[in-house]
């Protein structure tokens, strides 16, 4: 049996270890791999290897500067800001991948939907997804989460929401272009019916642009997250948010420049490391490079 | 004379093409202008024809994969010609369809076992383990492996691509099968094994086939009748051999004596028309042929000339051939 | 005897390729007479397309390379002169056209555009001159209304209007080597029919040697005067046409010429070549069809059969025909 499951995903396995392969030449794909890596490594062992307790409060040693104690100083309840920032890599990291999740499964079935059928479905479907669109995505978030009441959960729906028309989109015009080949005419004539060619058919040819995309999209997820939880609607005190850490710290930058500055860097490094494998994901899977 | 398994009564395919400011005045082309034939088991209709002539849109409408504006699709007596549904599922699992690109004819992210057994799930004839016995079983018929099921199209090459598109059209034991230029991408000695295969396969289980391609000797290596498609129109139909031996129609004429043969001591002038093959969207005036035909008569351009028997099962629709 | 205008000399071209090295063309020996067309035919992957593309050193470096030979053309090796006469060359006196016409005409500017730069390019005359030219050129591809095609966008035209416009660019700047890889293998046989009549009167005309690639064997008979059939990056087999088509020698060309349909026979099963063609990363040894062939003997797994003549300008490169001493050895050995 698992002789058999082998089998059938030689190829797959194969087509993976060479796609790890082409990117461990190119630069830019390693450094963002290594920082992505570090901050998965970071955000699942956070629980074991955090200095501290992040929401232990001691006032005691309440804005202290960088030390050999606290690496990255402490906020104004004393609580050890390199242990928040590396909690609230976890925090991050399961918003980002929650949201693409939602995102892109709904998002995916919606556009190879639409590019499929055509006609009056694809020219409805698309004009919602245009309405969405037609928002700044911050603003948009901003409007739901503060309708659904701000809390970290609402703040991830918010998000899925407004990154659903981008995929919707992208499997859209993928869909147009696999809907023309031979097999789905063959499929038709064996008596398939829509929804089957759709989901056998149509989704799992679209799976490498998702790939890519939900690759690039997490690091701006992350980015509205943190922003959404910047203006007190994502994740309320005490969670350690980089976004809700950067609000409150702002306050502090004059003299206590280390509280504020290091969930901004973590931030900021994160999102350019999903944007760096992204593009290279990008030219490695496109088709043509590959061979 | 026994039931054809395929009839076809004078179905019509226009497409519309709008054009002018907006798109206000649409145009049409005329892809399948009135065309009619029957199909028996166990024989092989040829369909022949260049470039826009309209031989692919008849077999997507025997399909059903389009529908026809008018006339009439009999699948074994019964009018299926506006079916939908359950109704067509039933129907579509007796009428199958071989395609012609290898490249894009199978889906590159499934999996052999997926891809022919398919046509067995979509239409709930086997499930499981059963499914994947058919499969291989049917792999083996049409000469590949059974361990073939567990790959991907791009690890076989055109050939086997192929057979593997004829494994999936024939796993649900069809009556009738389209095969749409399917040696056009391949190379003559695999051109050679599929059209074997496609024989034998025909031999020993009695399928009635319509078979369209544009190349003349594989049409009459494979066929019993033939019907030479022009713009939309058939202009003649014979058995195989009456139509090499007597091809009534300067077209068909034309097309035969197009035909570069593989023999140095038979070379010809192969031009004999000129002009282009015309565009189905302006279709000339009364017999459609005439701007190209060398042999044409007063009436040619007023009047469309009908399809006419002229002899045993042998067919014409030209003015001058049916004058006696 | 006419003479030699090219002649390609243990060409051997190699592509690396992440998956490995394809041998594409292993030590092709070749030649073309002045005047003459020279059909060069084999299937998908022998090399055709590599050869023809290796004359005007078009072939992509990465991934690949010309390996080793040697391509003389009036005198001077192409794959070593310099870039300067290389690009003179190319156009003037060697010109080449595809199978795809759309892919060599830019579809973003007229047909009129593209000949006149051309021609004004190759021969140094004025834009007016250069019109004359092209209109005349058109005129004797049989091209109807000339000025009217001129204006056209090359989406405009249908394919056999645009390889005509290919051939008249070509022969515009009498060159003394047409290479045409596939040119009518796209259009339908009726156009097929006028395209391949206008080539080969022009090309009789003007005394330009062809070197016409095609899988379809039918119109190699029509149109060539020698052929070469190649079987996976080797010349097999080398002929005048009428000598090939009547006592072809090698098992491979006698194969290929029993799998043809054709419309003169009566044969009900095709006789097929058994097994594939091969890869060319790891070729067979020896002779390369050898796992195909019915006349297989012991040397062929070993030695490369060398390249006999065994008829008036008939050469054939199998062990069959080889009485060498390598040969000989082999059998005894076992």
């Amino acid at each position: 049996m698992l002789n058999s499951i082998k089998k059938e995903h030689e190829w797959q396995i194969r087509e993976f270890l060479f796609t790890l392969r082409l990117l461990s030449k190119n630069p830019s794909a390693v450094a963002g791999f290594v920082i992505i890596a570090t901050m998965v490594f970071i955000a699942v062992t956070a629980p074991y290897i955090a200095p501290y307790d992040p929401i232990k409060i001691s006032l005691r040693e309440r804005l202290s500067a960088p030390s050999i104690v606290h690496i990255f100083g402490t906020d104004e309840m004393g609580r050890d800001i390199l242990s928040r920032v590396m909690h609230g890599a976890r925090i991050s990291l399961r918003i980002g991948v929650l949201v693409i999740a939602i995102a892109g499964g709904l998002g995916a079935v919606i556009g190879a939907v639409a590019g499929y059928l055509g006609k009056q479905a694809d020219n409805i479907i698309m004009r919602v997804m245009d309405v969405i669109l037609s928002f700044p995505p911050l603003v948009l978030a901003m409007a739901l989460a503060a309708a659904l009441g701000p809390n970290l959960n609402n703040a991830i729906l918010a998000v899925a929401f407004v990154m659903i028309p981008k995929f919707a989109r992208m499997v859209r015009g993928e869909a147009l272009a696999v809907k023309e080949k031979q097999f789905i005419a063959a499929a038709r004539a064996s008596g398939a019916g829509s929804m089957w060619i759709i989901l056998h058919h149509i989704i799992p040819n679209c799976f490498s642009s998702v790939i890519i995309l939900s690759t690039l999209l997490l690091g701006e997820t992350i980015l509205i997250a943190a922003s959404l939880s910047f203006i007190g609607l994502g994740a309320q005190p005490p969670t350690p948010e980089w976004g809700a850490m950067i609000s409150v710290g702002r306050k502090f930058l004059m003299d206590q420049w280390w509280y504020p500055t290091f969930p901004g860097l973590f931030i900021l490094v994160t999102v350019i490391g999903f944007n760096i494998l992204g593009d290279a994901l990008r030219d490695i899977l496109d088709p043509r490079i590959r061979r | 004379m026994p039931t054809p398994v395929i009839e076809i009564r004078d179905i019509f395919k226009y497409f519309p093409i709008p054009r002018g400011f907006l798109g206000r005045k649409v145009e049409y082309l005329k892809a399948v202008d009135g065309v009619s034939f029957t199909v028996h088991m166990g024989e092989t209709l040829g369909l022949v024809g260049e470039s826009g002539c309209g031989k692919s849109t008849v077999g997507y409408l025997i399909l059903r994969l389009l529908r026809p504006d008018k006339g009439q699709i009999l699948f074994q007596d019964t009018d299926i010609t506006t079916l939908t549904g359950e109704a067509l599922r039933r129907v579509r699992r007796n009428m199958q369809v071989v395609f012609q690109d290898p490249q894009s004819s199978l889906d590159p992210r499934m999996l052999i076992k997926k891809t022919v057994g398919s046509p067995l799930e979509v239409n709930r004839l086997a499930k499981g383990a059963d499914v994947v016995t058919r499969v291989k079983d049917m792999l083996k018929e049409v000469g590949l492996r059974e361990d073939h099921v567990y790959r991907y199209p791009h690890e076989f090459s055109g050939g086997q691509r192929q057979r593997i598109g004829i494994a999936r059209a024939l796993i649900t034991r069809p009556e009738f099968i389209v095969f749409d230029e399917p040696t056009s991408a391949l190379d003559v000695s695999v051109q050679a094994q599929i059209l074997n295969l496609v024989e034998d396969l025909q031999r020993r289980h009695g399928y009635a086939y319509l078979f369209i391609s544009h190349d003349l000797s594989v049409i009459k290596h494979v066929s019993h009748r033939i019907a030479v498609m022009y713009l939309g129109k058939i202009v003649e139909t014979a058995p195989k051999d009456k139509l090499f031996q007597k091809p009534l129609h300067p077209y068909t004429k034309a097309l035969m004596e197009a035909l570069p043969q593989p023999d140095p001591e038979k070379r010809h002038t192969l031009a004999v028309l000129q002009g282009d093959v015309p565009s189905p969207v302006n279709v000339p005036q009364g017999c459609r042929f005439h701007p190209r035909c060398p042999e044409i008569l007063d009436s040619c351009n007023r009047v469309e000339p009908a399809l006419v028997e002229v002899g045993e099962g042998h067919w014409v629709a030209c003015h001058r051939c049916s004058t006696p | 005897m006419a003479e030699t205008l090219l002649d390609i000399k243990e060409l051997s071209v190699r592509f690396f390729t992440y998956q490995g090295v394809v041998r594409a063309l292993e030590k092709v020996d070749l030649t073309i007479s002045k005047g003459e067309i020279l059909g060069l035919v084999g299937e998908t992957g022998c090399g055709k397309s590599v050869l023809a593309r290796s004359i005007l050193r078009l072939i992509a470096d990465p991934p690949g390379k010309i390996w080793n030979g040697e391509i003389f053309f009036k005198g001077e090796d192409l794959l070593t002169t310099s870039n300067r006469r290389l690009r003179h060359v190319r156009g003037n006196e060697i010109s080449m056209i595809f199978q795809e016409p759309m892919s060599s005409l830019n579809p973003v500017f007229r047909v009129g555009n593209q000949m006149q730069e051309v021609v004004m390019l190759h021969q140094r005359v004025e834009s007016a001159e250069a019109r004359e030219i092209c209109i005349d050129m058109l005129n004797q591809v049989k091209m109807p209304d000339p000025e009217g095609v001129l204006t056209k966008y090359p989406h405009e035209l249908s394919g056999g209007m645009r390889q005509r416009v290919m051939i008249a660019m070509e022969l515009s700047c009498r060159p003394d080597l047409l290479i045409a890889d596939e040119p009518t293998t796209a259009l339908d046989v009726t156009v097929q029919a006028q395209v391949l009549t206008i080539l080969e009167e022009l090309t009789r005309q003007r005394g330009v040697s062809v070197l016409f690639i095609s899988h379809d064997l039918g119109v190699i008979a029509q149109l060539c005067d020698r052929v070469a059939v190649m079987y996976a990056g080797r010349i097999v087999e080398v002929a005048p046409v009428r000598n090939l088509f009547s006592g072809p020698r090698h098992p491979y060309t006698q194969g290929l010429l029993k799998a043809i349909p054709r419309v003169d026979d009566e044969r009900d099963t095709l006789s097929v070549i058994a097994g594939v063609v091969p890869g060319l990363i790891r070729p067979p040894e020896g002779c390369r069809f050898h796992p195909r062939c019915d006349a297989v003997m012991n040397a062929c797994d070993r030695v490369v059969p060398r390249r006999v003549e065994v008829g008036l300008g008939h050469q054939v490169a199998c062990h069959l025909y080889n009485d060498s001493s390598e040969k000989c050895d082999a059998d005894t050995r076992h």
